[in-house]
């Protein structure tokens, strides 16, 4: 029977691509094994090999297309002895990779809140032209503006350089600014953290990549012990101006070891900023912000926004300065305060809480650490009820920290308690169905919120 | 002394070929007397420094964790006789004779043990942390083995910046199992990055001989997987520890990367002051001090070369009141302001544009 060839997903996070080129033509032969079309994601140009010998009988997505869906039929292989007519055979639709007994409200990947279209610049303090960028690109072009205003910075980490960086955060760093400044690291995580700490003592201003903040762990120790108290320890006189980035949280179906969020950790440590941003405004305005602050800053990127688009100012000074919430959208029934990935989720609950008639106000934190306690609290004195949200556990999270701020301060505005939407309390497993119930979904925040407004209305 | 013990241990089947380890215990040219009298001061104030020390912590006067260098004198003022302006150093928290040697003012050294305002982290930091960047001194660090990887990036710094300097990592015969030790020696020699690293081979780890906790070969080799020399130095010898010194710092100076220097050595007491040293005999203890002390030698040295009592003797009396001095200065400086809780966590922004607004 004539054989489907699919569109390949080509990383964890992969959703659909470019077919960019077949190198097949209709009728050629081909064996198991041979590159028989190139596909470009926005991570890399990859080959994609014949599985099975045969005939190409028939290719369905011409090259040049764009979007094309992850397990999408791309081609028909012909197997000895078929005709062209065979083709029929086979469904043109993908058959669902659902097992059968997933439940039906799971999806089987997660996350779901991608957005297609670009949305507004997050910060409606610029008034001038803006560009859509991905948030990678804006990373990239945040370290590429401070690398031409000071020859003191330098990004190092594994994979930055020649391969233009494992998620191609750094893509085109070291063509521009040669193997001095865009250092590809060993796999030293330890080593480079602490070779980072001991070059910022040195008066120059490393960005370390870690090429996500799971391996972070190996380094942790020098992050805290040496990177963020020894200011203190020094009493004033050890500076040490330092970004450590990349990305956090869940990526998909990465597992327990590479897949969780770090924000409480890190935040829990004074000598430390600590921001993880959601827009490629914010993303690029707090890098830069990052990069120039005398002071160690914890810069959580998300692999899963790293594709995502938003209008970024075009200005190659735009500074978001850490320690500032931005509220994205306005509402009077219940605050919805988030960060990183959760900011997109909680803006499409927001959109379905206003189905419902409630009026959700959006808060992106952008920095955990300092914390805008200010900006939230004044919004529960508006709205008198909080939902926080993150992706990680809830176990003392930064939901936990935020729960006490208000407590503290607007405990007499509060019309119901505090309530938390949080990854679940377990590692990440693997599985589809159960990393989606691992992780907190939009659904998860409009029952949350729902059932803040619901039950002490009145 | 047991680096002979240790070079002579048998060799089993299945042993690495026999060690191409040197070990340094000559002197290729004296230096000039008065080269030898700066020494002989920088040690001897050490030695005093750190007796006062212990005597104050016996007071109560010095808190915490308190690791004295008394024993190991040679091995600093060497290293830091060799040295050229601009050189950095940094070590773990036996760090008060690195501190001396290294032009840091005794009283600001001995006010930070008594934990007051005067001292050099204004109180907040203690016997184990702390730092000059006048005095090129960057820690004093706390955590075995973690100021390696940091003297690599001071290391890089100085040879992005096209400085023509060299740093020196000290470190001891403990931390040179941990594995950033090792992730240091890598990027080091990757990276042809100046950096001297000097262990401080003083026979224990704590309690533990480092014949019980070093596998191999002399830990000057440690470095061979990696190609950096390694050589082994007669750490009581202050001249001996001079001539590797300047072969060391050359190495680097020339742009071929990393030096390991063995420092063997000895430190008299405890791992800290609340270690008893159960695990070495006084025996072992009175036979380094009697024959191997390095104030001894340099002073025997000094007396060769016609320096005579009565300047020895004119010596030690300033030594003394140096010592009397930071040590009335570390009993009057006043304790931190209540206010120093909250200083220093984070540096203030001065770019008006980085700074959130309400």
């Amino acid at each position: 029977m004539a054989i489907e060839i699919k569109m390949p997903a080509l990383s964890p996070t992969m959703e659909e691509g470019t077919l960019a080129k077949w190198l097949v033509a209709e009728g050629d032969d081909v064996r198991s094994g041979d590159v028989i079309a190139e596909i470009e994601t926005d991570k890399a140009t990859m080959e994609v090999e014949a599985i099975e010998d045969g005939k190409v009988g028939k290719i369905l997505v011409p090259a040049g297309t764009e979007n094309v869906k992850v397990n999408a039929a791309i081609a028909v292989l012909l197997e000895d002895g078929e005709i062209s007519s065979d083709i029929n055979a086979v469904s043109p639709e993908a058959p669902a990779t659902t097992p059968a007994n997933s439940p039906a409200t799971v999806p089987a990947t997660a996350p779901t809140t991608i957005f297609a279209e670009p949305v507004a610049a997050a910060d409606d303090s610029w008034t001038g032209a803006s560009t859509t960028l991905t948030v990678r690109e804006s990373l990239r072009d945040a370290m590429a503006e401070e690398m031409r205003r000071d020859e003191n910075v330098f990004i190092m980490g594994e994979e930055v350089a020649e391969y233009q960086g494992a998620y191609k955060v750094t893509q085109g760093l070291l063509d521009e600014f040669g193997a001095k400044r865009v250092i590809d690291t060993p796999i030293t995580e330890q080593g480079f953290a602490g070779l980072g700490v001991g070059a910022a003592f040195g008066e120059l201003r490393p960005i370390v990549e870690f090429m996500t903040f799971n391996f972070a762990m190996q380094a942790i120790d020098q992050i805290i012990n040496s990177a963020a108290k020894t200011l203190y320890m020094s009493g004033g006189q050890m500076g040490c101006p330092i970004v450590f980035r990349g990305p956090n949280g869940a990526a998909s179906r990465v597992a327990a070891q590479h897949s969780q969020c770090f924000a409480s950790w890190y935040a829990h440590c004074p000598g430390l900023k600590v921001v993880a941003p959601y827009s490629a405004a914010d993303a690029k305005g707090l890098l830069k912000a990052a990069i120039r602050d005398p002071n160690p800053v914890i810069f959580l990127e998300h692999e899963v926004l790293y594709g995502q688009s938003f209008e970024v100012p075009d200005d190659d000074d735009w500074i978001v300065p850490i320690g500032k919430a931005n509220i994205l959208r306005s509402g009077t029934d219940v605050t919805i305060v988030a960060f990183s990935i959760m900011v997109g989720r909680a803006l499409e609950a927001a959109n379905r809480l206003a189905e419902q008639g409630i009026s959700a106000e959006v808060i992106d934190l952008r920095s955990i650490r300092p914390l805008d306690t200010d900006t939230i609290v004044a919004s529960v004195k508006k709205t008198s009820r909080l939902v926080t949200c993150e992706e990680g556990f809830p176990f003392a999270g930064i939901g936990a920290e935020i729960a006490m701020q208000v407590m503290e301060q607007a405990f007499d505005w509060l019309d119901a308690p505090i309530a938390r939407v949080t990854g679940k309390d377990v590692p990440m497993p693997y599985a589809a169905n159960l990393e989606a119930l691992a992780l907190p979904q939009v659904d998860d925040i409009v029952a949350t919120a729902m059932a803040t407004c619901d039950g002490f209305k009145g | 002394m047991s680096a002979k013990a240790e070079t002579k241990r048998k060799r089993g089947p299945g042993r690495p070929p026999k060690t191409p380890t040197t070990m340094v215990s000559g002197v290729n040219d004296m230096p000039p007397t008065e080269d030898l009298v700066s020494m002989y001061k920088d040690m001897l104030l050490i030695r005093r420094f750190e007796e006062k020390a212990g005597q104050l912590y016996g007071m109560g006067q010095i808190g915490g964790f308190c690791h004295l260098y008394i024993g190991q004198e040679a091995v600093v003022v060497g290293l830091q006789s060799a040295s050229a302006l601009g050189d950095t150093v940094v070590t773990s928290y036996r760090d008060h004779g690195h501190m001396l040697a290294c032009g840091m003012d005794s009283d600001g050294v001995m006010a930070e043990l008594t934990g007051r305002a005067g001292g050099y982290s204004r109180g907040k930091g203690g016997s184990m942390h702390m730092f000059s960047r006048e005095k090129n001194f960057f820690g004093g660090h706390g955590i075995v083995g973690a100021q390696v990887p940091i003297g690599v990036g001071l290391a890089f710094s100085h040879k992005y910046k096209n400085e023509p300097n060299v740093c020196m990592t000290y470190l001891g015969d403990g931390a040179v199992n941990q594995g950033q030790v090792y992730e240091s020696f890598n990027m080091a020699a990757l990276w042809h990055l100046p950096v001297v690293f000097v262990i401080e081979n003083n026979q224990y780890g704590m309690g533990t001989k480092v014949t019980r906790a070093a596998a191999g070969r002399a830990l000057a080799d440690r470095g061979m997987a990696y190609g950096i020399p390694g050589k082994q130095v007669d750490g009581m010898n202050v001249l001996a520890v001079r001539t590797a010194a300047l072969e060391a710092l050359a190495h680097c100076r020339e742009g071929n990367g990393p030096f390991i220097l063995e420092m063997k050595t000895y430190r008299y007491r405890g791992h800290s002051m609340s270690d008893p040293a159960k695990y070495r005999t006084r025996e072992e203890v009175d036979a380094m001090r009697k024959q191997h002390d390095p104030i001894d030698q340099i002073r025997d040295i000094l007396k060769d070369q016609n320096v005579d009592d009565a300047r020895l003797k004119e010596i030690d009396s300033d030594i003394k009141a140096i010592v009397t001095k930071a040590t009335e200065f570390a009993q009057t400086s006043p304790e931190p302001d209540p206010s120093e809780l909250f200083t220093d966590i984070l540096l203030p922004l001065t770019d008006s544009k980085l700074i959130a607004k309400g």
